[in-house]
């Protein structure tokens, strides 16, 4: 079982990978979804099948493989835009940095003193790989919902990181963290469309005219 | 002490009650000011029960966050402070009904949900027994006063004046935090009970707390040079505001530094010099500032320096002879303790009393005034028995703190050795410039504001305030006299703290014949003379009239009504030849030596030194400094993530190295 769970986040740190690298915004959605939903399979692999474990994975399935996707796709229908153009970043500097963290974060879990039955576990490297991908998506991104995007990715490797405490953490977090994550989207809806109303345009930085 | 509770959330039930009834103004102010004087009602009950019966009643719940209990105890020292907190809260609630009600087209459910939390939260600062409660119940009394400061924010030095407020109790709270992080990790914990640890601290980490401790309460209580903010902000107050937060909110900051000093290990010379040094420099400054301001509010505030330098003086007498001159220390800290109650009681009847100035005849400035003595005699009455009191005369109650503090720097003189005899009685002498400067002080306020005539044409109009506004100012001034009259009225309560503070301090004093109920034996004399008097001069002339003549005007044919003994001239003597250049006012203008003078502007300013000379050119300096900061600040929001994200990187680095 250990190895699917490991296969399963290999795949997770590769489509981190084809985010980071993809300019079109349907694509990057739709990979988004998929890493959501492997994910949401992952706590069923690695602990024993339980009425916890059944509803994390299938809550997190729901939210993260369809409503948000789904959220997402409906914002880009209505503000009619395909691609991320001109990000501040490029995307093979951006590929690069990512490969760079994703370096930093298996050498960096390599000195962490974990308890032994994590020892040699791919969910710390991934957890934290993933968390730095969703950094640079919302560093090197202009629109906003691509921001979106990063901060849902970021999100995915807290949930990662969650999986080793599957045991410990209550129900009632969890759910917290992911009802978080929906109000999150939600309220970057809000500010896609109001960023497109005001500036006709989805670019973040039109939002430090506001700045004092 | 479940009371006390009881009594904080009818607080705090009024006071959000009170905003959702905003449109209707009157069920806002019946709301909001009758749960404040309820409330209030209820904790000066339970804080006088407490201090009566002398014992300690505790409470402690457990919290999810780190460090904070809720735990809470009420012992005769927090008894004590709770007395002008509580008091001044019901009087202030029932005053603050009748002087809001004039100002129409504003809604007072906020201010009264402001003032209930101030009173709450000062509540709750005297009892907690936890440093992390403490503090956030004093972060939310000063923001609560805050907002009571900018009460009326439409007037650009009201703003002002909140903004210096807000500067100065946060750097205060800044240090403040330092040092129960401090205590905090010496100790292991937060709680109270923790700290008896603190009694181990070596020499130079307890000199380090005792400096943060003192910067950041003597920000609150106005130690100088942190003073700068009680003149701008007492007069931008309301009324009442100011009566509570000068009587009761600064005591709670010299509650804070008396609890914590408690705590730290016995205290080496130099802490007791230092703010017997800082207290004397405000005393003087503050004093000498009062006799310059022409508004009547800023002038109290001033004063109130000057009564809190004090304090502090007696208090540091306390802290220098703790342990080695017993006697000389109960004098100290039974003076200290009689002066906080007597100031919380006089300063608040003298707030009260400039409030009703102002809502009678229109203005806080002594020029405008004149004449209201007939106008407004009930409010007369009151100023000229507060400022019998805060002037230490009998037959008030002021008199008896001072008499501790002046017997208790004599004693010093007598009982030290060599060369440190000499400060001590120094200190008297200084200590009698600050009362005669005092005296000159307050006879300029009843002299310039309620004799001779009207100056404004507002004051002519003046007319007496209402009972809602008189009642409180009544139970002050009636609270002053029998302090002054009965002084075991005083003495009770301040004699149980001290014995809970320093056991052996009452019977010491007691022994040595030390305490002067017989003040109280002339106080009554003198008010029976008074008495007598007044009746005899009426006995001797039956209602005879004396006709009404104006006064001489030198044989000058068109005299004005202005053209009377103004405010500034009345302290000019005082300002030419006591005091040194930098404290002077600044006066431009108004000598005509020509034969026949033209129009001739005169203008006279008094500044405070310490803001002008002192923290705003520090703060512009600091403020040049830091504009290439703005830099950081671009607006994007991907230079914000990646900023976190740096942190976030650099911190795991630190970690990774670490391990």
């Amino acid at each position: 079982m250990g190895n699917l769970a490991n296969l399963l986040l290999l795949l997770v740190i590769l489509l981190n990978f084809f985010i980071l690298g993809s300019s079109r915004l349907g694509a990057c959605i739709q990979t988004a979804a998929l890493q959501g939903a492997l994910l949401a399979c992952v706590p069923l692999l690695m602990n024993p099948i339980s009425g916890h474990t059944l509803f994390l994975a299938g809550s997190a399935l729901a939210l993260k493989g369809v409503v948000m996707p789904w959220l997402l796709f409906r914002a880009i229908r209505q503000v009619r835009i395909r691609r991320e153009i001109d990000p501040m970043i490029g995307y093979v500097p951006t590929l690069i940095l990512g490969t760079v963290a994703t370096a930093g974060a298996f050498i960096f879990s390599d000195h962490l003193p974990l308890v032994a039955a994590h020892r040699g576990s791919l969910v710390i490297p991934c957890g934290l790989a993933t968390l730095g991908a969703g950094f640079l998506m919302m560093i090197t991104r202009r629109k906003a919902l691509t921001q979106a995007l990063g901060y849902l990715i970021f999100e995915n490797g807290i949930f990662i990181f969650g999986l080793l405490l599957t045991e410990a953490m209550p129900l009632m977090v969890e759910a917290g963290v992911l009802l978080d994550l929906l109000v999150a989207v939600f309220v970057m809806g809000i500010v896609v469309n109001q960023i497109n109303r005001e500036f006709s345009s989805l670019n973040v930085e039109n939002l430090s005219l506001l700045r004092e | 002490m479940q009371l006390l509770i009881v009594s904080w959330l009818l607080l705090l039930t009024g006071g959000i009650l009170a905003p959702a009834l905003g449109r209707r103004p009157l069920a806002a102010t019946l709301v909001g000011s009758g749960s404040a004087a309820l409330g209030s009602l209820a904790g000066l009950a339970i804080a006088v029960g407490a201090l009566a019966n002398g014992q300690t009643t505790g409470l402690a719940l457990a919290t999810t966050i780190p460090g904070l209990t809720l735990s809470l105890r009420l012992d005769p020292l927090a008894a004590f402070f709770l007395l002008p907190v509580h008091l001044l809260g019901l009087l202030g609630a029932i005053y603050g009904g009748g002087y809001l009600r004039g100002r129409e087209g504003r809604l007072p459910g906020l201010h009264w949900l402001f003032y209930n939390l101030l009173v709450a939260s000062m509540s709750v600062v005297i009892t907690a027994a936890n440093a992390l409660l403490f503090l956030f119940a004093w972060e939310g009394m000063s923001l609560a006063s805050f907002f009571l400061v900018i009460t009326e924010h439409q007037e650009p030095a009201n703003a002002r004046a909140g903004l210096i407020y807000l500067l100065a109790t946060h750097l205060g709270a800044a240090l403040l935090l330092g040092g129960f992080l401090t205590i905090g990790a010496f100790a292991g914990g937060f709680d109270f009970s923790a700290f008896a640890a603190l009694s181990h601290l070596p020499g130079p980490t307890a000199s380090l707390l005792f400096i943060l401790l003192l910067l950041g309460f003597g920000s609150k209580a106005g130690l100088f040079p942190f003073h700068v903010w009680l003149p701008e902000a007492h007069p931008a107050a309301p009324s009442h505001v100011s009566a509570l937060m000068s009587g009761a909110m600064v005591k709670t900051a010299l509650y804070g530094l008396v609890r914590f000093l408690l705590f730290l290990p016995s205290a080496p010379g130099w802490w007791g010099g230092t703010l017997m040094a800082l207290g004397l420099a405000g005393a003087l400054f503050g004093i000498a500032m009062s006799a310059f301001q022409s508004d009547v509010k800023r002038g109290l505030a001033y004063s109130t320096v000057e009564n809190v330098g004090l304090i502090l003086l007696a208090l540091g007498l306390w802290l220098f002879c703790r342990g080695r001159y017993p006697q000389l220390a109960a004098l100290a800290l039974i003076g200290a303790l009689t002066h906080i109650l007597n100031h919380a009681l006089f300063k608040g009847l003298l707030f009260l009393g400039a409030g009703s100035l102002l809502h009678g005849a229109g203005s806080r400035n002594l020029n405008r005034l004149g004449g209201l003595m007939r106008r407004m005699p009930a409010t007369g009455l009151c100023l000229v028995i507060g400022a019998l009191a805060v002037t230490a005369l009998p037959p008030a109650n002021g008199l008896l703190g001072e008499w501790f503090i002046y017997r208790g720097f004599l004693e010093a003189g007598v009982r030290l050795k060599g060369l440190a005899a000499f400060f001590p009685l120094v200190i008297v002498g200084l200590l009698a410039l600050v009362g005669g400067l005092a005296l000159l002080v307050f006879s300029r306020l009843i002299g310039i504001a309620l004799g001779g005539e009207p100056r404004g044409s507002r004051a002519d109009l003046a007319h007496e305030s209402g009972a809602l506004m008189l009642v409180p100012m009544f139970v002050l001034a009636g609270l002053c006299l029998a302090g002054g009259l009965a002084p075991s009225l005083l003495l009770g309560p301040v004699l149980r703290v001290a014995k809970a503070i320093e056991p052996p301090a009452a019977p010491l004093l007691a022994q040595a014949g030390l305490l002067p109920l017989w003040l109280g034996g002339l106080a009554q004399g003198l008010a029976l003379l008074l008495v007598l008097t007044a009746l005899l001069g009426r006995w001797r002339k039956p209602r005879a009239v004396t006709p009404a003549v104006p006064t001489w005007g030198c044989g000058y044919l068109f005299p004005t009504r202005r053209m009377a003994y103004s405010a500034e001239g009345f302290s000019e003597l005082a300002g030419v030849s006591f005091f040194c250049d930098c404290l002077r006012p600044r006066i431009e203008g108004g000598r005509s030596m020509r034969l026949f003078p033209g129009r001739e502007v005169f203008r006279h300013q008094a500044p405070d030194l310490v803001l002008e000379a002192g923290f705003l050119p520090l703060f512009a300096w600091v403020a040049a400094r830091c504009t290439r900061l703005r830099r950081l600040q671009s607006g994007l929001v991907h230079i914000y993530v990646f900023y976190i994200f740096s942190v976030i990187v650099a911190l795991l680095g630190w970690v990774a190295i670490r391990l």
